[in-house]
């Protein structure tokens, strides 16, 4: 049995200590929020929040996450950044999009006031097919000017 | 009486098309599929303006199987053409039908009441509604209903936020990957390690012994594990993959030689269009390349099916229910039914939405596995998910092709006639449009037989490789000749746009060289051929736009790309500005749309955006990659997509739609704008690249020795 933290919920999981964060949170946790995009570490689309940083949860075994705060799409429903995506009608098909509010969850911690350029590149881990990019970018930079 | 739209005489039902919810609320049924493009809320906005309520009432039912309208395959920019032509129809029925009903009710004609969000109102101040009044009768639309004027509509034309995007953006479970049925276990497929390879043995005990592994499947050259938990299969699963042993041979043609092959091969010729005489020679040609590319969406494809009824392995068949983001639940039903040998009545598909999809992808391939490994175990929803390198290597691709165009000048450089020749395979191995099982894992099985070369719609309907191979331009004489090749090396099928990403990039790059040699303006040289004045205006709206003609600094080039999608779709002219250093860079697309009436501007831009982003990953970087043996381009570091700092600045101009039909918009920009990048390549190194990518070793490539 293993603890890990999610969402600020501490939750017991049954898995082999090797298993992907990825599939222990889609799986045995039920937050489907996380999306399987390749589980190569080349795409983007299964980004946690792990003590702040994002990372790929298709490459942190479970064992690893022991102990860390781990946030997902789901405990970041309240970020501004969520909103901004919708109200820039920022994606097509979405699924890259939880990834995306990750990614720049942590981007703006680091950086409250980036620049378009410092977005683009603070997104360049995150594939996107649909060419939702530049909405994507923008309300980014919407969700930076709110929390300012 | 009038016509009935086409769908709607396929599917007269009334309660096919929608039913009043005792709630208050109207359940829709389109067969239409959201595959991304946000087709939901289109249909969710035409039913709301024809039925008169507001349209939060509107509740979109996914499509199913025997429930939903038979509407084919959502596909080729065609749902607003046609799709909401037909629901319109319906809606405007049912409104008919219950305004005959009040005003017998109230005994005052009908034409006296008005309706306001479903509440139905006489003048004298009585009020019913669509739900109070008795449910409408089992009925057959039939069309003799007045639709409302596109000067009353207050919901088409506005940019309603798209219904599906807050789950989707919030990360609630939604798409077909997150389904979880009670007792659903995981299959993984172990696919060949190349094209045509023969599964000679491999150790089923290295997957069994695995705790949580239910069973292996084996059928021929098909392999497969399912286990209680997606990790477990796939662990097993790279077990069975190191066991099995394989014959192999080289399957492919040579890669080196691509264009030879497709020159070469098999292939039956038809020529598809003509006006006037043709020159005996012609004293201007150019030939073009255009590579396989993949639809390598982001998630990859995924399906849940169950087998219920059946008391045992190899007894009589049961019901299968699937889950699927195919583009077309019937024909997908038609196939799976074949491949299984079981009567389509006791197949049931439900459409689930899927990452973007954008044309024949690996989604009915993967509803084919999970139907499959649901018969092994009976009564079990089983997952399928494919893995990345299934999804870039195995998905059917957009086909590689080549396209030699060659033109016949007067004095001024004019065209008088022109001659566009292609050689590559067909669009179109969907179920139901080859004779073949168009499934991947049908023809891996024991006894199964590989999926027919790709075959060519007609014209009429758009053609596949012939789309856009007809001049948009008022050329005085031209030919069309189309070699479809008689044999596929690797399977090909619709992708956005199908054969118009490379005639459209042909045409138009030709068009500029031509336009050069005569010494003339690429945009005055279009808009002297172009008499239509739909395609004058974008044309000339996107050329303003972006400024042609002021001077570029340094390595930078414009150019200029259109075409009227299909012919007869909409109408899309792009400006492309780059920089040319160490490679290519878009820095900026300027692009004109008309697509005659919006139901959704934004959805619509939004649309056009992201195809020309798309484009322009085709166009800079894109090229499934391969050996004699199989595709090697199965990972994003061997097959790269633009990323964000390199997605070019967009912007999108939907020119009015003047009263005009509306066109679909999904594909439009994929041609033009790959034309454009070519056009401003020239413009900024004096370089034609004729072959597609423009990668830095095909432009080196086209730079004078
Ligand atoms: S699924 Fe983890 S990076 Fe692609
Ligand atoms: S919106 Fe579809 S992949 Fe980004």
């Amino acid at each position: 049995m293993n603890t890990v933290r999610v969402n600020g919920e501490l939750e017991e999981v049954q898995a082999e200590p090797g298993t992907p964060l990825l599939y222990v949170l889609r799986d045995h946790l039920d937050l489907k929020g996380t999306r399987f995009g390749c589980g190569l570490s080349l795409c983007g689309s299964c980004m946690v929040l792990v003590d702040g940083q994002a990372v790929y949860s298709c490459d942190i075994p479970l064992w690893s996450a022991e102990g860390k705060d781990i946030t997902t799409v789901e405990g970041l429903r309240d970020h501004p950044v969520t909103g901004a995506l919708i109200s820039e009608q920022a994606a097509q098909c979405g699924y890259c999009v939880s990834g995306i509010v990750v990614a720049a969850a942590e981007l703006l911690r680091r950086n409250p006031d980036p620049t378009e350029a410092e977005v683009r590149e603070g997104l360049d881990r995150n594939l996107c097919r649909c060419g939702s990019h530049n909405r994507i970018v923008r309300a980014v930079l919407a969700a930076a000017r709110e929390l300012r | 009486m009038t016509d009935l739209p086409p769908l709607l005489a396929a599917n007269p039902r009334l309660s096919a098309w929608l039913r009043f919810l005792p709630d208050g609320a109207v359940g829709v049924h389109t067969g239409r599929v959201e595959l991304g493009q946000g087709v939901i809320t289109v249909m969710a906005q035409v039913a709301a303006e024809e039925l008169d309520v507001d349209p939060p009432r509107i509740r979109m039912t996914p499509a199913t199987t025997g429930f939903s309208p038979d509407e084919g395959y959502t596909a080729g920019s065609m749902s607003v053409q046609y799709g909401a032509a037909a629901l319109r129809v319906a809606c405007a029925e049912a409104r008919g039908l219950y305004l005959d009903a009040a005003a017998r009710e109230f005994g005052v004609d009908a034409a006296r009441l008005t309706v306001s969000d479903g509440e139905i109102r006489a003048p004298d101040g009585r009020t019913t509604s669509y739900w109070e009044l008795p449910e409408l009768p089992e009925t057959d639309v039939t069309g003799t209903y007045p639709l409302k004027s596109p000067s009353q509509y207050r919901i088409v034309g506005t940019s309603a936020p798209r219904l599906d995007l807050p789950d989707k953006v919030t990360g609630r479970p939604r798409y077909v990957h997150d389904l979880a049925l009670p007792g659903q276990c995981y299959g993984q497929v172990v696919r060949p390690p190349s094209r045509g390879a023969r599964l000679a043995c491999f150790d089923e005990n290295l997957a069994t012994s695995v705790a949580g592994v239910v069973t292996v499947v084996r059928d021929g050259d098909f392999l497969a594990v399912i286990a209680e938990r997606i990790e477990t299969a796939l662990h097993a699963a790279a077990l069975l993959r190191e066991s099995a042993e394989w014959e192999e041979h080289p399957a492919l043609p040579d890669p080196e030689d691509l264009p030879g092959y497709l020159l070469s091969a098999p292939a039956e010729t038809t020529v598809l269009a003509s006006r006037g005489s043709a020159p005996a020679a012609f004293s201007h040609e150019a030939v073009y390349h255009r590579p396989y590319l993949a639809h390598a969406s982001i998630g990859p494809s995924s399906a849940t099916a169950v087998l219920t009824g059946q008391t045992a392995p190899g007894a009589e068949p049961g019901r299968l229910r699937v889950w699927s983001h195919s583009q077309g639940i019937y024909p997908l039903r038609a196939e799976l039914a074949r491949a299984l040998g079981l009567d389509p009545e006791n197949v049931t598909v439900t459409h689930s939405e899927g990452a973007g999809c954008y044309g024949h992808n690996g989604a009915d391939d993967a509803a084919m596995d999970a139907a499959l490994l649901a018969r092994a175990v009976p009564g079990r929803p089983v997952q399928v998910t494919w893995s990345r390198e299934e999804e870039l290597g195995w998905a059917p691709f957009g086909t590689a092709g080549v396209a030699r165009v060659a033109a016949e000048t007067d004095e001024a450089g004019s065209v008088r006639a022109w001659h566009h020749e292609i050689w590559s395979n067909g669009h179109a191995t969907r179920p139901g449009s080859v004779a073949s099982v168009a499934l991947l894992t049908a023809s891996h099985r024991e006894g199964g037989s590989p999926i027919d070369p790709a075959w060519e719609p007609p014209l009429a309907l758009g053609g596949g490789s012939g789309r856009n191979a007809v001049p948009s331009y008022d050329f005085p004489s031209y030919e069309v000749v189309n070699h479809r090749l008689l044999e596929m090396p690797l399977r090909a099928s619709s992708l956005r746009s199908l054969g118009a990403f490379l005639n459209v990039f042909a045409a138009e790059s030709f068009l500029d060289e031509l336009a050069e040699k005569a010494g003339r303006d690429p945009v005055e040289y279009r808009l002297s051929a172009l008499g239509d004045p739909r395609a004058r205006a974008v044309v000339s709206s996107a050329a303003s736009r972006a400024g042609w003609g002021t001077p570029l600094t340094g390595s930078a080039g414009r150019g200029i790309g259109y075409a009227r999608y299909k012919n007869t779709s909409a109408y899309c002219a792009v400006v492309a500005e780059v920089e040319a250093v160490s490679e290519i860079r878009v820095r900026r697309l300027t692009i004109a749309v008309d697509a005659g009436m919006v139901v959704n501007p934004d959805g619509a831009a939004n649309q056009v955006e992201g195809g020309a982003v798309q484009a322009t990953s085709w166009a800079c970087k894109e090229q499934v990659r391969f050996d004699r043996y199989g595709v090697t381009s199965d990972t994003w570091e061997t097959y790269p997509i633009l990323r964000f700092s390199e997605v070019p600045a967009v912007d999108v101009e939907l020119l009015p739609g003047d009263g005009n039909p509306s066109l679909g918009v999904g594909e439009c920009a994929q041609g033009p704008v790959a034309a454009a990048i070519g056009n401003a390549i020239c413009d900024a190194l004096s370089v034609r690249v004729r072959t597609l990518p423009f990668s830095p070793e095909n432009v080196a490539a086209a730079l004078p020795d």
